[in-house]
């Protein structure tokens, strides 16, 4: 049985400070997509589609503080849980809803579809 | 099933009321609570029988601690004794653990094989230890930390002394290890994650506490897994972690976590997700079936905590004898048991939108403080070392109150915040005697302060450099700024830059202070200099990892997450997310096997461009980041090395020809390059370096818009420093002229040390030289005719610590996840 929650792994696959990606293929489009999943000093976890409003920066490889992460291309700062640019930067990306159940991460499912195709 | 037929007490028609048979199962904290509160509300309503499946009756668990440290005795923890069961009339079956439930019959079964009927059924059985799944798992001397048949095994193992390894450094490894340790055990906590008790403190929070455990001789190993529990004549004899390191143990404590009791539960039929499925009224999907304490999961939440259990058992008991109130969820706290250490957590810190952190760092006592404030409420609290106000700060949370009020105050706790005097923090420095002592590392009372702004110290910076105070840790600073507005008036000239907004030090005061207080990681950092926010942000975290590596080289472990991406993945960024990636070519020198592999490397990872660079080297672009390790693995099969082309470090050595071909060559600048190359590789520098050797005047290889630059001649060598071609042009200045080779490299050294450990974080040779000013480099230099060869010297031993090749260490696998997705999501697992 699939639920509604996608299991992706446990929590000690991402280091904290970091983020770790998700491929998504074929949604309806059938487009790739990609989710960055990232873990904070604060040992929370968010996940957002992987593009930077500003021009499609890969927001998994930005410095994580806070709950913030500075995208690597230009520097804006997005909100881990929002996905709203913070400053005088306007834009926002998709956040993907996650829980960690028993050490595991999961997303729901329907969003991972929906959003990173 | 040879149960007796059940009855029901309802409904026999008759006035007198038979009790109703209320069988509990599980004879712990939640279990005798839930009875405690039914006979406090209706004493005769119903005949109780409890199983236990420990032998004794009921005791306080949380006390196990003590029990274990020798704080307390077992008789002590006792909550009720024999007597109590007797007196209500409660028939106690301990050490007997039922081991069926049959819905139908509604009876229960034990091991013992007898049965017992109930109307009313109490499930209550706690938590499971988790196992780690490792081989060795079951042997002899491998324990958890449950009850007290654990405790017992642990002292026994105590008594023989010897070294204990403890997995697990949240709340109950902690204080099995601190039990261990004051029984006079060599303790070893393995931890999986990079800071203790990570579900309840922050970094800063952690870190501090794993130095004062380490101060009282534990040995913390974070970032630690097990692999394997080692035996030797079938008991435990130590550990293995993965990467191969053995610690060995005469007992192994594993504390890794709970899961709720569920078992009987699920095979009896109810509904059973992580915990057993309640309803406010602690009600199960069986409406007979009643279910309490960390066995449950109410509206999605399973608790491991006492607090939540009282507060389930008054809505359980309310509603067993027919006046139902119901339970809403519960806010928790946390406090750790180990005496003198004083941490204390509630609520959400996880910071975010909205939410602001307000942080108060006290280094000389040791505290942290942090409270989280979101839409003028309290949100979340981490104190370490001072949680005297943690009680105050949680009933804030808990009710939701507004604090919009005594918000000013509210890091300083309740004493401060409700006494109203200090709201306005000037006008209580303005009360403050002159001879009160404002700075306490420095010794200067607020009467000096005040007459050395008197004196002409109009900013914050020239009253650090006028009388010491805040110069030190900075925890004044707030006392020395409300000092100049009140003497000033307006009057108060702003310092020079702070480092960042998480603090007031500049970048020089931060330098200075690290070696001065030998402070050897960022929290350790944050903590000395009161960082004013909990963990940095995308500026602090990079230079601090810098400071650091350049103040310790071969003591600081650098800290890759608070590396800018192309230091992580040791290749530079590109508008789509893919890297490119430059091997090293010496000198701008190369060859027909090197030529070959990057020509293969461009064809078998289709590499859609191959650039010559501005820097005398190949740019192979368009690599996807999962396939680094491999094109750097092939790289170094044909003996190239990074090219660090995405280093805050240096770059290339840019060369030409020189005496060897040139018709006007005057020495051999390719072979000086190569050498200066050689030398200089891998170091990390505030920022990027550029070098190059023109072989004459000509100066093909612009050495005279370099960082560091040689232009050769017939006499010997100019040295050359500080040029620029980016930005803005600066031309080199002319530093020296010496007159060998090894002269040449000896002062190429010393100029790099030189701007390593005087410039601040991303400051390129040029700015820092028009900032300090060629005469103060050159008297840095020159001044005392050893400095050249010490400083020279300095940087050779921090190369020993960083020539090596980022590139192989990744291409054997080190790091992998860096390179890896998580999974993949595919069609398939779509479609539902
Ligand atoms: C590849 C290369 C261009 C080329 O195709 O030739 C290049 C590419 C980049 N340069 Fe450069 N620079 C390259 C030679 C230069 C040179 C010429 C030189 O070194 O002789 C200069 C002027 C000389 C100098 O640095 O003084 C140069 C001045 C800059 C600057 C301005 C620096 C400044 O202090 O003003 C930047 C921006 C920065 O570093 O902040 C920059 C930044 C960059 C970055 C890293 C931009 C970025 O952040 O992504 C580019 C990375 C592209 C990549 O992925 O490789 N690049 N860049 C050259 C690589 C040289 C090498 O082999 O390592
Ligand atoms: C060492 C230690 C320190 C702790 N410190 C703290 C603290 O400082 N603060 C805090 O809030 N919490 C603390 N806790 C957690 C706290 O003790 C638990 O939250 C609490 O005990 C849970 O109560 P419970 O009744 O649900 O489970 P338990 O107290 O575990 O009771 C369950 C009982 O059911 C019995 N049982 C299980 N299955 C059966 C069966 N089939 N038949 C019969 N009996 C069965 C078990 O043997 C056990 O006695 C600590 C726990 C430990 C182990
Ligand atoms: S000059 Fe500008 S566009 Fe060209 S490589 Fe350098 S930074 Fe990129
Ligand atoms: S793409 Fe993220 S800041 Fe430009």
């Amino acid at each position: 049985m699939i639920g509604d929650w996608l299991d992706i792994g446990p929590v000690d696959q991402i280091a904290p400070g970091n983020a770790r990606t998700l491929p998504v293929r074929g949604g309806p489009d059938n487009e790739a997509g990609e989710i960055a999943v990232f873990h904070t000093l604060d040992n929370q976890f968010y996940a957002l589609v992987n593009k930077c409003p500003h021009k499609q920066g890969p927001l998994s490889q930005g410095i994580v503080h806070g709950t913030v992460v500075t995208c690597p291309l230009h520097n804006w700062n997005i909100s881990l849980k929002t996905g709203e640019a913070l400053g005088d930067d306007k834009g926002c990306v998709p956040t993907i809803p996650l829980r960690v159940d028993a050490g595991r991460i999961y997303l729901l499912r329907e969003a991972v579809v929906r959003k990173a195709a | 099933m040879n149960a007796p037929a059940t009855f029901k007490s309802t409904g026999t028609g008759t006035s007198e009321r038979l009790p109703e048979r209320l069988v509990v199962i599980g004879n712990g904290m939640a279990g005798c609570r839930a009875v405690e509160e039914i006979l406090e509300r209706d004493p005769t309503r119903y005949a109780i029988t409890i199983f236990g499946a420990e032998p004794r009756v009921n005791y306080n668990r949380i006390m196990l601690s003590p029990v274990l440290a020798g704080e307390k005795s077992f008789d002590e923890i006792v909550i009720n004794d024999a007597a109590w069961y007797a007196d209500n009339a409660i028939t106690l079956v301990s050490g007997d653990p039922v081991v069926s439930i049959d819905r139908v019959t509604q009876t229960v079964i034990a091991k013992s094989g007898r049965v017992e009927p109930y109307d009313k059924l109490l499930i209550a059985t706690g938590s499971d230890p988790f196992i780690i799944p490792v081989p060795g798992k079951d042997l002899p001397g491998v324990v958890t930390f449950r009850d007290l048949d654990d405790v017992d095994k642990m002292l026994a193992a105590a008594e023989g002394g010897g070294s204990a390894v403890v997995i697990g450094g949240g709340l109950l490894g902690l204080e099995a290890a601190h039990g261990l340790s004051l029984r006079g055990m060599a303790v070893t906590v393995i931890h999986l994650m990079p800071t203790l008790m990570e579900r309840q403190l922050d970094e800063a929070a952690g870190w501090l506490l794993k130095e004062e455990l380490e101060r009282r001789g534990q040995v913390i190993l974070t970032g630690a897994d097990t692999a394997e529990i080692v035996g030797t004549d079938g008991h435990v004899s130590g550990i293995r972690l993965k990467g191969g390191r053995e610690i060995a143990a005469a007992i192994v404590v594993m504390a890794v976590g709970i899961r709720p009791a569920t078992a009987l539960a699920k095979a009896a039929g109810l509904d059973v997700e992580r915990g057993i499925m309640v309803d406010d009224h602690m009600v199960t999907s069986d409406p007979d079936v009643l279910a309490v304490g960390e066995c449950v999961q109410h509206r999605g939440a399973c608790y491991g905590l006492v607090a939540p259990l009282w507060d389930m058992c008054r809505a359980l008991a309310d509603h067993a004898t027919g006046a139902p109130s119901g339970y809403e969820g519960s806010v928790t706290s946390t406090k750790l048991k180990v005496s003198g250490i004083d941490v204390f957590s509630a609520g959400d810190f996880s910071g975010g939108d909205g939410a602001e952190d307000i942080v108060m760092r006290d280094a000389a006592r040791g505290v942290y403080k942090r409270v989280i404030v979101k839409d003028d409420k309290l949100v979340g609290a981490v104190l370490y070392g001072d949680t005297a106000d943690g009680n105050w700060y949680f009933d804030l949370l808990k009710n939701n109150e507004d604090i919009s009020d005594i918000r000013e105050a509210l890091i300083f706790g309740q004493a401060f915040a409700s006494g109203g005097a200090l709201l306005d923090p000037n006008a209580a420095v303005a009360a403050l005697s002159d001879n009160a002592e404002v700075c306490g590392c420095n010794g200067v009372s607020k009467g000096k302060v005040v007459g050395c702004i008197l004196g002409g110290a109009h900013s914050l910076d020239a009253v650090r450099s006028a009388c010491k105070a805040s110069a030190s840790c900075g925890s004044c600073t707030p006392l020395v700024e409300s000092l100049l507005s009140l003497t000033l008036g307006g009057e108060v000239e702003s310092g020079p830059k702070t480092l960042c907004k998480c603090t007031s030090f500049g970048h020089d005061d931060v330098r200075r202070l690290i070696l001065e207080k030998q402070l050897k990681a960022i929290p350790q950092v944050m903590q000395a200099l009161h960082w004013t926010t909990p963990d940095g942000c995308h500026s602090c975290r990079p230079a601090l990892n810098y400071y650091l590596l350049c103040a310790w080289p071969g003591v600081y472990v650098d800290e890759q997450h608070s590396r800018f991406v192309n230091e992580r993945m040791h290749a530079n960024i590109q508008k789509d997310g893919t890297y490119s990636v430059v091997p090293r070519m010496w000198g701008g020198l190369t060859n027909p096997r090197e030529l070959r592999a990057i020509a293969d490397v461009v064809e078998k990872y289709d590499a859609p461009m191959v650039k010559v660079t501005g820097g005398q080297r190949l740019d192979i672009f368009g690599i996807k980041k999962e396939d680094l390790p491999s094109v750097w693995r092939d790289l170094n099969a044909a003996g190239m090395v990074s090219g660090h082309a995405y280093g805050k470090s240096l770059r290339t050595v840019k060369t030409c020809v020189g005496s060897e071909w040139c018709r006007f060559g005057t020495q051999d600048s390719t072979g000086l390059g190569v050498q200066i190359e050689r030398m200089t590789w891998g170091s990390w520098m505030p920022h990027k370096f550029k070098i190059a050797v023109s072989g004459c005047p000509r100066n093909c290889a612009e050495a005279t818009i370099k960082d560091f630059g040689v232009v050769c001649v017939d006499s010997g060598y100019e040295l050359h420093v500080g040029g620029n071609g980016g930005i803005k042009v600066r031309a080199t200045d002319l530093l020296c002229k010496v007159e060998t080779e090894a002269e040449a490299m000896e002062h190429c050294a010393a100029f790099i040390q030189l701007y390593r450990e005087d410039a601040w974080y991303l400051e390129r040779t040029a700015p820092w030289l028009e900032r300090k000013g060629l005469e103060w480099i050159k008297a840095s230099l020159f001044d005392d005719p050893a400095t050249v060869a010490r400083l020279a010297a300095k940087f050779r031993y921090s190369q020993q610590f960083m020539q090596d090749d980022p590139w192989a260490k990744r291409a054997a696998g080190e790091d992998a996840e860096l390179h890896q997705h998580l999974a993949e999501v595919r069609p398939l697992e779509l479609t539902s």
